[in-house]
């Protein structure tokens, strides 16, 4: 029993009147030994939902699941570890590498230091570092680490945010093969936070699209990415898939493709994606609805929020 | 091994301002220690024949009202002085590190009350809020050491703030948290020992602070009280005679400066020593010179940009651009990809004339629309490159002038470059910025560069180069920065540029994939050179260089086969100040022999003027790298 | 309080732009400020251990005396209705008598507050006109020493100014009387008679923060030179004085602007000490004979009035801030 599920989950910053909502009455499912890959732009809500996930944040509304059970009811370590993007701030540099770790396997148990040498050599790493400094490791090196020590807790869910962003591109492949093979060795749930779909796309079972504190769209990796159903998702597969071609698009269409993204302390009324949308009120005119109804997220396995979801 | 920040505190020790710093304040710790001790009776000796006398050589100071010798007194002064203050300077740190870690030890609502009063009582100078305190602790010693003890409190519990604030930000306590650490071993595991070397500074600085105001407090009367004497007193007493007989009053006045010096200079170079991380600097090799390979353009009046053996060199023999060669023509694409270090940014600044000293460029050529840039006479390079050489630059928010409105950056090039006045030159940025579609143009410009999204920026940077009317624009990393929808955007600004008035564009780039997508042309640079130079309808399948081809395969993308695991490259990028002998990639690359071991293979064309540079390019051929020929680890 | 609060939040609904929105924040700032500084030199009398006018009077005086004093104090009622009075004497100026002299505190402040703000306004604009020097000076020696060169000028520019920055006034005051005054004699070495006996004073309170400031402007100038917008600046091919001055100045001045408030408001607080050295007939004088007198309604009058300086120096600078920095008005909140 480790689904994760994010039930009407919000997460609001700051006060009343300059406040923003960053994550808003966000539903999401991690399946049991499924990796869900979260995408979206930076300012999406993404990284929120992940800290609001282990409890760095508190939540506004709404509540998260661990098996059923509230994550907030569990006193001491909860099975939710979390690995961060910055290798070089994600590790203490004052301690070594084998103490970070250690801190993080429960207390009371024995064997702490075989444990950490197991951990170590899950990771690719060999036992005799333990005694070195994150400033004597790669990028790459201390990313393995972080993941040990999330795996020291004995987590049954891992949370993932943008891991491999910082890292060289000759490095990056490595830690996603790390990530794949302890996954499926532990049988891990695993939501992995990404702003890049075709890192997404080769680690995940699942995608989710958040835009603007809200998921647009989920379903199983291959049919969101062989048909996506929301046009943001579309946009962003386009932008990462299609060579870069001035063209000559209609007017409104590249109107709409240049507009900017929409400031998160103010979010469009109705869909929040109508002020961008090639298939919206900016370009169709018979398209009201979306200036003025939020869509609700329909369809199962594969749901979409789009008045339009039907159509391309 | 030793933490890793024990040796730099030795390092503090071997600068001349510390080793000299250290010296004067261990001699004014020893003599507060032993001055007292050892002097104290001839400084209470009262001798009624020798009142208020000048220097002598039994009194080197003279003497005071009563006769006594002022040198003593000084010098048993010492201890008073000293001790009071570093008492005060604990009272100060204590207070100030309690109150500055509040919003840990107490959460952060009753954090935010603590932060809010330390922020209205820093604003108050502290010798005021040590006047203040010793109204309300009485006039005396003790009143004075808790009085300046509690003004320097706000703010050592401000930089303590400040410092927590920022660590407590890292990943590291983050992690710690969900791993379940309670708030008390969290501060004093994680978050005290990494803001422990600025506190020290501070704290060092803050002694040498209280002793300066402790002098003070004494010299109005309000610190220490006669027949005890320090520093500030007898200062006071000396003033009164300083027509008849000044040494009584600069004697002490002189140890109050150099005591205080002392904590102060050794603060600062502490401070120095810390924060002073210099690159190790690792002799190399001269390279010798290689066969180049020439730039396959030919020349002709299309020819924008022509390098060859372009190299960039830093003292203590880093080279990190290694004989560079290439060539663009008007409205060609041509895009460098490479890791981080392997030399990039540099070519793109060295062909750009921005390369900052001491850093050297050195080509066998290096022409601007047929012009030798290192041979042209400073003006006339300007002028030419002003016009119509254009850079953008990866970060969109700090490239601009944050106190200047977007409009005037665009406009000074024009003011500078075509000679227009305020008025035709905003109206040129406002025309540009169109052109760019920047929306609401005219207004936009008037706003300042935290007023815009970074995708504006970026496009407001490409109006700039705009400005003039460009035959090269260099984009270092222009979307790396932003989003992958406005990533788009940008790119196919910078397309349409180029489709319309011919401009050649050079795109670098860590990510393969992006100047896949954009560019006609590929360089593949490592370790400071360029290792193959191919069309991009080549990539993936007909890439010839080790290295090329494991980059394809290590980054995914949206094509890559999900039931295999990604290749592996092992090892890590070259530091450029530890190139190799040999093949820089011979480390890494699963063909490597003797050969690439020895000797770095030159940049070659064949017969379609692909180039690329390694011995084994045509046994490998054109077959795409299998994660199975990959060492696996780092 | 609330009331403070409440108000700025109608000032901010009214509030526009961000330079109403910045002004409203600034104003309730300072207010609370004030709030805090009145509230700190009330109880200030009421923190000292043991009771306040029978430490004034002394330990001989009858206890009807003391008892008859603190009824004229209004030291018999609770403390609330003591803090409601005094705020009520502070709006209608009276901010009660002096023990030692009977006077009322305000008229023995107006007596003495000229003295002091000349001084303070003297120091203050030779310190900006050394800082108008400084400027130039700190961005020069930015420029030439660079990346390292002209190691001799650093140092000597450096250890001058720091040297110069780490000696308080009251040291500097005396040295300057002892050369001034005794040795050579130019000028008198006390008292307020004539404009050439405000010359020492005046130096000793400013060179200090001046060579601090100079020096401050060298590190600044040297971190703004490695900015991007100044590679920005250079990639559209400025002449280097267009550089410097449009692009690097600017930037390097407001970092050190606001430790230049600082310093302005230390100046104030180091007139104290100054006061003293050249027995000069101010403020700082009369707060430390009425401390060592236990004239406390004396003393919290005047810290009031330091307080209140120091407070309009701050608001002074931040106004400055904005004016320079577009991005201050709009940061923290």
């Amino acid at each position: 029993m480790s689904e994760l599920r994010f039930e009407g989950v919000s997460v609001r910053y700051g006060g009343h009147r300059h406040g923003l909502t960053a994550v808003d009455t966000v539903d999401l499912t991690v399946p049991e030994g499924r990796v869900v890959g979260l995408v979206g732009e930076s300012g999406s809500g993404k990284s929120t939902l992940a800290r609001a996930a282990v409890g760095l944040i508190p939540l506004t509304g709404g509540r998260i699941l661990l098996g059923g059970q509230s994550v907030r009811r569990r006193r001491s370590r909860p099975p939710l570890q979390m690995v961060f993007q910055d290798p070089s701030s994600s590790l203490d540099p004052r301690m070594t590498i084998g103490d970070s770790i250690a801190e993080a396997v429960p207390r009371g148990r024995p064997g702490r230091r075989a444990e950490v040498i197991r951990l170590l050599e899950l990771v690719g790493l060999s036992g005799d570092r333990a005694r070195l400094y994150p400033a004597q490791l790669s990028g790459g090196q201390c990313q393995r680490v972080a993941l040990a020590r999330a795996l020291a807790g004995d987590p049954r869910v891992i949370i993932a945010d943008e891991i491999t962003s910082a890292l060289d591109v000759s490095i990056q492949g490595a830690v996603l093969n790390l990530v794949r093979d302890v996954q499926r060795e532990l049988g891990l749930s695993v939501l992995f936070i990404s702003h890049d779909l075709a890192v997404v796309r080769y680690v995940s079972d699942f995608i989710a699209v958040m835009y603007l504190g809200r998921i647009v769209e989920y379903g199983p990796a291959d049919q969101v990415l062989a048909r996506p159903r929301h046009p943001y998702t579309r946009e962003l597969l386009a932008a990462v898939s299609e060579p870069v071609d001035p063209g000559d698009l209609d007017p409104a269409l590249r109107a709409v493709a240049d507009t900017e993204p929409a400031d998160p302390h103010h979010p469009p009324p109705g869909c929040r994606y109508h002020p961008r949308c090639p298939m919206g009120p900016a370009v169709l005119d018979d398209r009201d609805i979306c200036r003025e109804h939020e869509p609700v997220p329909q369809g199962h396995p594969h749901l979409a929020a789009c008045h339009f979801a039907a159509e391309r | 091994m030793p933490s890793p920040g024990k040796s730099k505190w030795a390092g503090v020790l071997r600068t001349p301002v510390g080793v000299s710093a250290a010296t004067l304040l261990a001699a004014v710790l020893l003599l507060a220690v032993v001055a007292p001790l050892l002097w104290s009776d001839e400084a209470a000796a009262v001798d009624t024949g020798q009142i208020l006398r000048g220097p002598s050589a039994e009194h080197w100071m003279g003497t005071d009202g009563l006769g006594r010798d002022v040198f003593h007194r000084v010098l048993v002064a010492t201890g008073l002085s000293v001790g009071l203050a570093l008492l005060a300077t604990a009272i100060g740190v204590l207070t100030g590190l309690l109150l500055g870690a509040a919003p840990i030890l107490l959460g952060a609502r009753a954090g935010r009350v603590v932060s809010a009063m330390v922020n209205i009582a820093v604003a108050f100078p502290g010798l005021l809020l040590a006047l203040f305190f010793a109204v309300v602790f009485g006039v005396g010693a003790s009143g004075a050491v808790l009085a300046i003890g509690f003004a320097l409190a706000p703010a050592f519990a401000r930089l303590t703030q400040t410092l927590v604030a920022k660590v407590s930000g890292l990943d590291y306590v983050a992690a710690a948290r969900i791993a379940g650490l309670g708030r008390v071993r969290l501060l004093a595991r994680h978050v005290l020992p990494n803001v422990a070397e600025p506190l020290v500074v501070n704290a060092t600085v803050a002694a040498g602070s209280a002793l300066l105001a402790f002098a003070g407090l004494s010299f109005l009367g309000l610190g220490v009280q006669a027949p005890a004497y320090d520093w500030g007193r007898l200062l006071a007493d000396g003033l009164a005679g300083l027509y008849i007989h000044p040494a009584a009053a600069l004697a002490p006045g002189t140890a109050v400066v150099v005591a205080g010096l002392a904590f102060n200079l050794f603060g600062e170079a502490i401070a120095k020593g810390v924060g002073l991380r210099s690159a190790p600097v690792v002799f190399r090799r001269r390279d010798r010179d290689e066969p180049v390979a020439p730039a396959p353009a030919g020349e002709d009046r299309r020819s924008v940009l022509a390098v060859e053996n372009l190299r960039v060199t830093f003292p203590g023999g880093t080279a990190p651009v290694r004989g560079v060669s290439f060539a663009l023509r008007r409205g060609e694409s041509v895009g460098i990809v490479g890791e981080s270090g392997s030399g990039k940014t540099l070519t793109a600044l060295a062909v750009a004339q921005l390369i900052e000293e001491p850093g050297e460029v050195t080509a066998d050529r290096l022409e601007f629309r047929g012009q030798p840039l290192h041979e042209l006479p400073d003006r006339t390079r300007q002028q030419l490159l002003g016009t119509s050489f254009a850079m953008v630059f990866q970060d969109p928010m700090t490239s601009f002038n944050p106190t200047q409105r977007i409009g005037r950056q665009l406009a000074e090039v024009s003011e500078q470059h075509h000679g227009l006045g305020r008025r035709q030159a905003l109206d040129r940025a406002i025309d540009r910025l169109q052109a760019v579609r920047v929306p609401a143009a005219a207004r936009r410009a008037k706003q300042f560069p935290h007023e815009f999204s970074g995708g504006m920026r970026q496009r407001a940077m490409i109006g700039m180069g705009m400005m003039g009317s460009p035959a090269l624009i260099v984009a270092d990393e222009p979307t790396t920065a932003l989003d992958v929808t406005v990533q788009r955007q940008v790119l196919r600004l910078l397309q349409s540029v180029r489709a319309a008035d011919d401009v050649a564009i050079l795109l670098i780039s860590h990510d393969i994939t992006v100047v896949r997508r954009f560019c006609e042309r590929v360089l593949v640079m490592y370790a400071g050179r360029i290792v193959e130079d191919l069309p991009a309808a080549d990539l993936p399948a007909r890439a010839r260089h080790p290295y090329t081809r494991a980059l394809l395969a290590a980054v995914p993308d949206m094509s890559t086969e999900l039931e295999r695991p990604l290749a592996v490259i092992p090892g890590r990028p070259v530091d450029p100040a530890r190139v190799p002998v040999g093949c820089a990639f011979a480390a890494r690359c699963p063909f490597a022999d003797e050969q690439c071991r020895g000797a770095d293979p030159p940049l070659v064309a064949d017969r379609e003027g692909r180039r690329v540079a390694c011995w084994h390019a045509d046994v490998t051929g054109g077959r795409p790298m299998m994660a199975e020929e990959v060492r696996v680890g780092e | 309080m609330t009331a403070l609060l409440s108000g700025a939040r109608t000032l901010r609904g009214l509030a526009g732009n961000t330079w109403l929105h910045f002004a409203a924040r600034r104003l309730v700032r300072l207010l609370i400020s004030v709030w805090v500084l009145v509230t700190a030199a009330f109880l200030m009398i009421h923190l000292i251990p043991g009771d306040p006018v029978r430490a004034a009077l002394g330990l001989t005086a009858s206890p009807e005396l003391v008892a008859e004093r603190r009824a004229a104090l209004g030291h018999d009622e609770p403390l609330w209705l003591q803090y409601v009075h005094y705020l009520g004497g502070l709006f209608s100026g009276d901010a009660g008598t002096s023990v030692t002299s009977g006077l009322p505190v305000s008229r023995v402040i107006g007596d003495r507050l000229p003295a002091t703000v000349e001084l303070a306004g003297f120091a203050f604009v030779v310190a900006v006109v050394a800082v108008v020097v400084a400027v130039p000076l700190g961005v020069a020696m930015a420029v030439l020493t660079r990346g390292g060169r002209r190691r001799r000028t650093e140092l000597s520019f450096t250890s001058t100014s720091v040297v110069l920055g780490a000696v308080p006034e009251f040291l500097l005051a005396v040295g300057l009387v002892y050369v001034f005054g005794v040795r050579l004699g130019w000028v008198p070495v006390a008292g307020r008679s004539g404009l050439v006996s405000y010359a020492l004073p005046v130096l000793a309170l400013a060179a200090g923060p001046a060579a601090v400031l100079a020096r401050l402007l060298r590190v600044e100038t040297l971190a703004v030179l490695h900015a991007d917008y100044i590679r920005t600046a250079r990639a559209k091919r400025l002449p280097g004085r267009i550089v410097y001055l449009r692009h690097a100045l600017p930037n390097a001045v407001t970092a050190t602007i606001t430790v230049g408030g600082l310093l302005l408001g230390a100046m104030v607080a180091g007139t104290v000490l100054v006061e003293n050295v050249f027995a000069w007939p101010g403020l700082g004088t009369t707060i430390v004979e009425s401390i060592l007198a236990k004239d406390y309604p004396l003393v919290q009058g005047i810290v009031l009035v330091y307080g209140t300086g120091v407070l309009l120096v701050n608001l002074a600078v931040d106004i400055a801030l904005a004016l320079l920095d577009p991005r201050s008005t709009i940061k923290e909140s």
